[in-house]
């Protein structure tokens, strides 16, 4: 008993202390507070943590659309991202792309990358309008609790993800090199790769067509009424089922298109589980801009990927960004629980 | 401990023709179901002997193995109950602490735990302590929120405890934590008993606990602090305007269903013999949710038949093992469509609270059929 006489240490320092004294003298490896580490790459972690967020940002938009006219967590929504990315991969694996960088001109690759984008998205809308179609409507239609719903979604998002785990099994899928992240800018030593802009970029334009297709066309008007009121929608002449199932299928092309940019970003990243935890962080994002807030999305998976770029430098391991975004979740609910712009799908009006 | 004012009244000769099996049985007096009771425990306890052929999960699984994995998972089953059907807070992180009550367990017996030992007995207690805490944190922010965010913090928490068993250093990540303590005893050759093949032992031990926390809980349930959580499952709202204090119920419910996490997760180190941070991934808090609904949350016997079946089955059909994620998925998915309350579905005890005044009253049994906490809402409304 080396510790008996430390009754009032807290728990912590007493499991320091046992670990013996050549811990206490250099610090543990496995977590750091390295601040030299995190000003020198500050800048870069900004970079390519929006690179990231823009990604946290696309998934979290069908988090934070089915919530708002729902009120639902879509846990299979990360699942919805992950066949995206399997589609990306046998799309682009059909093409010729493989482990290494193809070489092709430019209008051809940017070609091949659409088509794949557009292949993710057909493929990632269909299963989430389908999921609504096959797991949530016959619960609307008995108008079961939300706990039903919560267990549906939970159940759903295993079913996918195993029914891609007895297809494709566990290791993830080989690598696919799109093109080779070439540097475009130099702002006094910051470099920005040709992969980082394209990715951000693309997440961007995407988000702001999908934010004015909900403020400004007819469709979008429909949306942000259900979102606001169903049932006065309804009475308002708006087809409530149509507006659920729009809603699925934005979320679900947004999730295609994100899951072409985590390809990029991520060459190998197309596993049974590998939407799971980004489907978390998404979810996390959502929450930190205000669920059911379109442009909260955007600045909350932005931040998110900051922060936990930031984080996983500060301690000196990659592995504590998923720790970071959880953190950064459960602190905001505690703050701030409608998040920073704010709740409601519905609120901004035309 | 005595309960004896919430107890139903002794049976009413006047409607036990129309009386259905489980209000008849409700309506016998407790010694009396203890009674009858008395004979499926002693079949309960001597199922690894009789290794009945049609039972036996073997050659696939040893059996008393197989049993001692489905005694587990109706402990972790009762204490999710608790959570989940009570009080009807979605915890999709359950393993989480179920994870860190197997790490105490290994952190205090296993020689390659640089930490003070204690005997293997005494880490039970201090597993369930140790979660409770951890339940008290996680819970004490999210509780006040809507309850689904709790499923998402919840599902976050569960990956946490993972990742950190792989960051931290002292955890040991995948190597882990070999030769965990098991409890004192040897045989009459001066064997130790409970060896981590020797499932009979252990079987017993955890049926025992489980026989134990099933009384702690239904105890629990019949009580003021029960009735709370019936209340704030099915209308928040309307509990807290008549005046119950949900957030310290709902507290309650989070952290006493932590504790019997932390204990399952002990007695399940102790078992296995070896922790590492293999075992604590969110697909098993899903089975363990699965066993749950499967069994009919908030109904003690269903979630534990539920817990059988969830575990059983993988073993007894080695060939569907690798599919039992799908499996259970799928059937979350169509059981909350067809049969939301499980295969045996909780009464809605406030209702039955509601019919025995009632009876009392007018002297006959009101009209309701029984029905779950997963479908009660939604009856209203439709």
């Amino acid at each position: 008993m080396p510790v008996a006489h430390e009754g009032r240490v807290p728990v912590i320092s007493t499991i320091l202390l046992a670990q013996g004294h050549d811990l206490l003298a250099q610090g543990p490896d496995w977590i750091k507070f390295d601040v030299a580490a995190f000003l020198g790459q500050f800048w870069s972690d900004t970079i390519d943590g929006l690179t990231y967020g823009a990604i946290y940002a696309l998934v979290a938009m069908g988090y934070t659309m089915v919530y708002g006219v729902l009120q639902l967590i879509n846990f299979a929504h990360s699942e919805v991202f992950i066949v995206g990315a399997y589609a990306v991969f046998f799309t682009l694996s059909a093409l010729g792309f493989g482990t290494s960088a193809p070489n092709l001109s430019t209008a051809a690759l940017v070609g091949d990358l659409v088509l794949a984008m557009l292949v993710a998205m057909l493929v990632s809308g269909l299963v989430a309008v389908l999921l609504e179609r096959v797991a949530y409507r016959p619960l609307r239609r008995r108008n079961a609790p939300r706990l039903a719903f919560l267990i549906t979604a939970i159940g759903a998002s295993f079913a996918i993800q195993y029914a891609i785990f007895a297809w494709r099994g566990p290791n993830p899928e080989p690598a696919i090199i799109m093109f080779r992240p070439e540097p475009v800018f130099d702002i006094g030593g910051v470099i920005i790769t040709s992969q980082q802009l394209v990715i951000f970029v693309a997440a961007i334009v995407l988000m702001i067509v999908t934010d004015q297709f909900v403020n400004r066309t007819r469709l979008g008007r429909g949306l942000r009424a259900v979102a606001q009121d169903p049932d006065t929608a309804t009475l308002m002449g708006v087809n409530k089922e149509r507006v659920i199932v729009l809603t699925f299928l934005i979320g679900g092309i947004l999730a295609g298109a994100a899951a072409l940019f985590y390809m990029m970003r991520v060459p190998a990243g197309a596993q049974f589980n590998g939407g799971f935890i980004l489907g978390i962080k998404a979810f996390a994002a959502a929450v930190l801009g205000g669920i059911g807030n379109i442009r909260g999305a955007l600045l909350g998976g932005l931040l998110l990927g900051v922060i936990g770029n930031y984080g996983a430098t500060l301690f000196g391991n990659g592995q504590w960004i998923d720790v970071v975004a959880f953190v950064v979740l459960v602190a905001i609910l505690m703050i701030r629980p409608t998040g920073i712009l704010g709740e409601s799908l519905g609120r901004a009006r035309v | 401990m005595t309960t004896t004012s919430d107890r139903p009244k002794a049976s009413t000769p006047a409607t036990s023709g129309k009386m259905s099996v489980r209000d008849r049985w409700n309506s016998l007096p407790r010694p009396q179901q203890w009674l009858l009771l008395i004979p499926v425990v002693v079949l309960i306890y001597a199922l690894p002997v009789l290794n009945p052929p049609l039972l036996t999960t073997e050659p696939g699984t040893n059996f008393p193995l197989a049993l001692f994995d489905a005694a587990r998972f109706a402990l972790i089953a009762i204490g999710l109950n608790v959570v989940v059907g009570q009080a009807g807070l979605l915890d999709l992180g359950y393993v989480g602490f179920f994870a860190i009550g197997s790490y105490v367990a290994a952190l205090l017996t296993s020689p390659d735990s640089v930490l003070w030992h204690i005997p293997y007995l005494w880490t039970l207690p201090l597993a369930m302590v140790v979660t409770m805490f951890f339940g008290l944190v996680l819970g004490g922010p999210t509780l006040r929120l809507r309850g689904d965010y709790l499923a998402i913090v919840t599902l976050g928490f569960g990956e946490i405890v993972r990742l950190l068993a792989t960051i931290v250093g002292p955890l040991k990540g995948q190597v882990g934590f070999q030769g965990v303590g098991s409890p004192p005893g040897t045989n009459s050759e001066g064997d130790p008993i409970f060896t981590t093949s020797n499932g009979t032992a252990w079987y017993w031990l955890v049926v025992t606990i489980t026989i134990a926390i099933l009384f702690l809980v239904g105890n629990l349930e019949r009580s003021r602090v029960g009735r709370a959580w019936v209340a704030i499952r099915e209308d928040e709202d309307a509990a807290e305007i008549m005046g119950v204090a949900t957030i310290r119920f709902k507290l309650w419910a989070f952290v006493i269903g932590a504790a019997i996490g932390g204990l399952s997760g002990a007695l399940f180190a102790g078992q296995v013999g070896f922790v590492n941070n293999q075992k604590f991934d969110v697909p098993t808090s899903v089975l363990f949710l699965a066993a749950v609904v499967l069994g009919g949350s908030g109904n003690k016997v269903g979630v534990v038949l539920g817990a059988f079946v969830v575990s059983y089955i993988p073993n007894r059909f080695v060939e569907l093992a690798a599919y039992k994620y799908l499996i259970f998925g799928v059937a979350l998915i169509i059981l909350m469509m067809f049969r939301p309350q499980g295969l045996l579905g909780a009464r809605q005890r406030l209702l039955a609270y509601g019919r025995q005044a009632y009876m009392r009253l007018v002297g006959r049994p009101e009209q309701v059929s029984a029905d779950s906490s997963l479908r009660g809402e939604g009856e209203k409304a439709g």
